[in-house]
């Protein structure tokens, strides 16, 4: 049984169908990257996952459960949590508390607020700060160290590197295998394709609502990868 | 612009096409309007006088309803002070008529001026605030003016004044005088709704209500524009105002600012179909038939006001009429455009009055519906 | 010494209001709903409190705690039952419903009670005073009054600061999709900070009722006082709302020692109408990145 399972998954807003019958397993203990131009529904998808949209037609199934009209916050509950696009740390509050907030739901497992410190020492100084007054960088450690507050089983990251300097989003890259080596799987989405490619171990691209190719990183050419990514 | 384009699936995206605004149905229906229009003017001359006066409160709550309709259905304001312009319209007659001495029938274009003028200070202050608090913010201004006419000696203070002026004229004259003004008021909002709506201040107000930004972006001036749409809703108010004080030969402050007007056209506006004309016509008519049965009743009438128009706010966002168009698709007044490709006969396909209140709901846990 | 003693009035009106305002801010800034029916929701626990009283025979200061609670589970049932389906949509729908609702609280009201005029009784508390010098004495009542505010607005804030729920509250007020990615369950939280805004509003509702008079159509007025209180104050700013009502207050018994009390109110008004042209943002705004 995978982890993930989605089966003909149609997603639609309003009368607008941005998903088209996707297909995609994740199994637990992997790095699957989601890959895409803009607008390719990348982001959809990993809402859908997350709760935010339910698909019209067919299924999602986390730990063989269907979970596809179950409420985003319940999701949470099951283990599932998402580093949402853009960061959006919440604005008011302090670091400290966009983590103790990460952890409403607090579920068995490693990580706690010291874990979360240790792995992105750069907030320890941050610690009573506002965190809208944080950089970009500083907000994407908070918000990956907020959605593992929940130790989840699956953790989604929507395009975690953008807009960061490449020093920052190695150190993030970096943190992925302390993830793993935590009980935590790893969805991405990906704007920067060579990087993810080389900690996924299988990938998706996307292209206008539709899977163009899926499969292990190691077995697909360049090429390939390009003519999925931009539909040529 | 005629060359047709590929796009990636291969099919050809046609380019040649004209916009077309009425169609053969719609020049039927104005026929009918026209006849209706024929009849209703002749009313007071063949009907007696306590229908007449039934129809002159009609087309009262019927030009305020527009008026009303505009602001919130196309400009995007929630006003739930417009009993301000009402009152003032009520106390300018009472003020051109008997202390001017104009005739009460021309002394209602003062009073409607007077509306247009306290229009202005009043959006500079209102729309600092924003959405639920702008809605109070009118209604604090619509207090302010009833207290500061409470406490005017002159005015007869809190048990009101009676018009002299109105009551000279005699009900022969009076009563056919305040018809054919409330019905050309009528005529007068619905006209200035339709050519407003039709022009490309239209077009900006259609943008607005459906999306600020993406109005803004495109050029549009997001608050000039709504501020000339408050200063006509508060002429037309003072004008539903001046109408009503020579209809009732009385004015006082507590019924003229009262805050009911503002249930009773919230109302009307709602269950008929907020952001199109023939809303307010259809909720003025159902308002009516309710009042016939159920105002007796008092509280309850009120209750039960209450209660329908919670209810179809929150299931039919779009009111009785934007039912009608979502199911049959089907306009009174022509607004809509149409695309319509050469060689084609008209498609049906057609933009109601969209998003804003039924649109993309997330809902509360994100479930998209 | 009047002025003096009509200062002292002001003031502490002024708590009172700022718990009014509290609870109308208090959902504003969870749900971005702003409640026309709020007002008639202060009058409410009054109606409570009478109804408890001619029950139980006690004093009225007894029924508080009781009507709180119960006021709690309205707000909560409100919110989940009605008031949920209006927020996050256009804001046009949240003051149609809510002021449909109010208008139907209103004349249920006046249905139960008629529109006469009701006082709560408290016993001595209500008329006696303490005497500062030979020509000011200061209620005791509007004292306590005064006190019970600021106690609750602290606790209030504490409330939002240190416990989980309150950090929820406020996490839900930053970004309401962030909140539920984080497993909050925003129906809940809605309910609870109604819950939360009625209580407090139950509180002042009651004192209110003992101090003075109340009936069914005074619920608008309440409505106005706390709407301007949270503006002169500062929209996001808690105590700024406690600075607004005091100001709100002052402005009010101030202007009747001044022009007589037929005026009282429109100097109210004229404050509020001042601030908002002069400083919009309130006297304490806070800004917070949106």
């Amino acid at each position: 049984m995978s982890l993930l399972e989605v089966e003909n998954a149609s997603v639609y807003y309003d009368d607008f169908q941005a998903l088209y019958d996707i297909n995609l397993k994740v199994e637990e203990g992997e790095i699957y990257a989601v890959i895409g131009a803009n607008g390719a529904g990348k982001s959809t998808f990993l809402r859908t996952i997350a709760g935010v949209l339910s698909p019209r037609r067919g299924r999602v199934l986390f730990e063989g459960k269907p979970v596809d009209h179950m409420a985003t916050h319940m999701r949470v509950v099951h283990g599932i949590s998402m580093v949402p696009e853009g960061r959006r740390v919440f604005p008011s509050l302090t670091v400290d508390e966009n983590l103790e907030i990460g952890g409403y739901r607090k579920r068995p497992g490693p990580w706690t607020e010291e874990k979360i410190y240790e792995l992105f020492p750069l907030l320890v100084p941050l610690r009573k700060r506002q965190a809208s007054s944080l950089s970009g960088g500083e907000q994407q450690a908070l918000a990956i160290g907020r959605s593992l507050m929940s130790n989840p089983k699956l953790i989604l990251m929507d395009e975690v590197s953008l807009g960061l300097a490449p020093v920052v989003i190695k150190r993030i890259y970096d943190a992925f295998q302390t993830l793993l080596d935590s009980g935590t799987t790893i969805l991405v989405v990906e704007q920067d394709v060579q990087h993810v490619l080389t900690v996924a171990s299988h990938v998706a691209c996307f292209l206008e609502g539709r899977i163009a190719l899926q499969g292990r990183p190691d077995e697909l050419t360049n090429e390939q990868i390009t003519a999925a990514y931009f539909g040529v | 612009m005629n060359e047709a384009t590929t796009s990636r699936e291969g099919r050809a995206v046609r380019s040649d096409f004209t916009v077309k605004v009425t169609t053969r149905t719609n020049l039927i229906i104005a026929a009918v309007g026209i006849l209706i229009l024929i009849v209703a003017i002749s009313f007071p001359f063949w009907s007696g006088t306590p229908l007449t006066r039934r129809m002159v409160d009609f087309f009262i709550y019927l030009s305020l309803a527009q008026f009303w309709n505009l602001l919130l259905g196309y400009a995007g304001i929630i006003s739930i002070g417009q009993q301000g312009f009402i009152g003032i319209g009520s106390y300018g007659l009472w003020l051109f008529a008997d202390v001017f001495h104009l005739n009460p029938f021309i002394a209602i274009v003062p009073a409607v001026i007077c509306g247009a003028i306290v229009a202005l200070p009043t959006a500079a202050l209102v729309f600092k605030l924003r959405g639920g608090y702008l809605a109070i913010g009118t209604w604090v201004i619509a207090e302010v003016l009833r207290l500061i006419v409470a406490n005017i000696k002159k005015t007869g203070g809190g048990s009101g004044i009676t018009i002299q002026a109105a009551t000279k004229l005699g009900t022969s004259v009076r009563v056919p005088g305040t018809y054919f003004w409330a019905l050309g008021a009528s005529i007068l909002a619905i006209g200035v709704s339709y050519f407003l709506l039709r022009s490309r201040t239209g077009l900006a107000l259609e943008a607005i209500r459906d999306n600020d930004l993406a109005a803004e972006s495109s050029g549009v001036n997001l608050w000039r524009t709504r501020l000339y749409v408050f200063i006509i809703a508060g002429a037309g108010c003072a004008m539903g105002g001046a109408i009503t004080a020579i209809h009732l030969l009385r004015v006082q402050p507590a019924a003229a600012f009262s805050v009911n007007w503002t249930a009773y056209l919230m109302f009307i506006t709602v269950i008929g179909g907020l952001g199109t004309i023939e809303g307010p016509i259809i909720g003025t008519i159902i308002y009516f038939i309710l009042r016939e049965e159920t105002s007796k009743y008092g509280e309850w009438y009120f209750i039960v006001l209450g209660l329908i128009a919670i209810a179809v706010v929150v299931w039919s966002p779009r009111g009785i009429y934007g039912y009608v168009v979502k199911r049959w698709n089907f306009f009174l007044f022509p607004l809509q455009r149409r695309v319509r490709f050469a060689g084609e006969t008209v498609k049906r396909r057609q933009r109601g009055p969209s998003t804003g209140i039924d649109g993309p709901s997330t809902g509360i846990d994100g479930a998209a519906s | 010494m009047d002025w003096v003693n009509a200062a002292v009035q002001g003031i502490l009106l002024g708590g009172l209001y700022a718990l009014f305002a509290t609870g109308l801010s208090l959902v504003f800034g969870t749900m971005r709903l702003a409640n026309l029916a709020h007002g008639d929701l202060t009058i409410v626990p009054a109606y409570f409190a009478l109804l408890i009283i001619n029950a139980a025979h006690f004093s009225a200061f007894y029924a508080i705690p009781i009507t709180v609670v119960i006021m709690f589970v309205v707000g909560y049932l409100l919110q989940r039952g009605l008031l949920n389906f209006v927020v996050g949509k256009d804001m046009m729908i949240g003051v149609i419903v809510t002021f449909g609702l109010s208008i139907v609280i209103q004349n249920v009201l006046l249905l139960a009670f008629t529109a006469n005029s009701q006082g709560l009784g408290a016993g001595r508390i209500g008329t006696i005073s303490i005497k500062i010098t030979d020509r000011l004495a200061i209620g005791w009542l509007p004292l306590i009054i005064f006190i019970v505010a600021i106690v609750v607005l602290g606790a209030l804030q504490l409330f939002l600061r240190r416990t989980r729920m309150g950090r929820a509250f406020r996490a839900t007020s930053d970004d309401n999709e962030a909140a539920r990615l984080m497993g909050i369950n925003n129906k809940h939280i809605y309910a609870m900070a109604m819950g939360v805004a009625l209580g407090i509003v139950a509180i002042g509702g009651v004192f209110m009722g003992i101090r003075t008079t109340f009936d069914p159509l005074l619920g608008s007025q309440r409505l106005i006082y706390a709407f301007e209180a949270v503006i002169i104050g500062g929209l996001g700013s808690s105590w700024g709302t406690l600075l607004g009502g005091v100001i709100l207050g002052l402005a009010q018994t101030l202007g009747a020692q001044a022009f007589g009390s037929a005026w009282s109110i429109l100097v109210g008004h004229v404050v509020f109408i001042l601030v908002l042209t002069f400083r919009p943002t309130g006297l304490l705004a806070k800004t917070v990145t949106t």
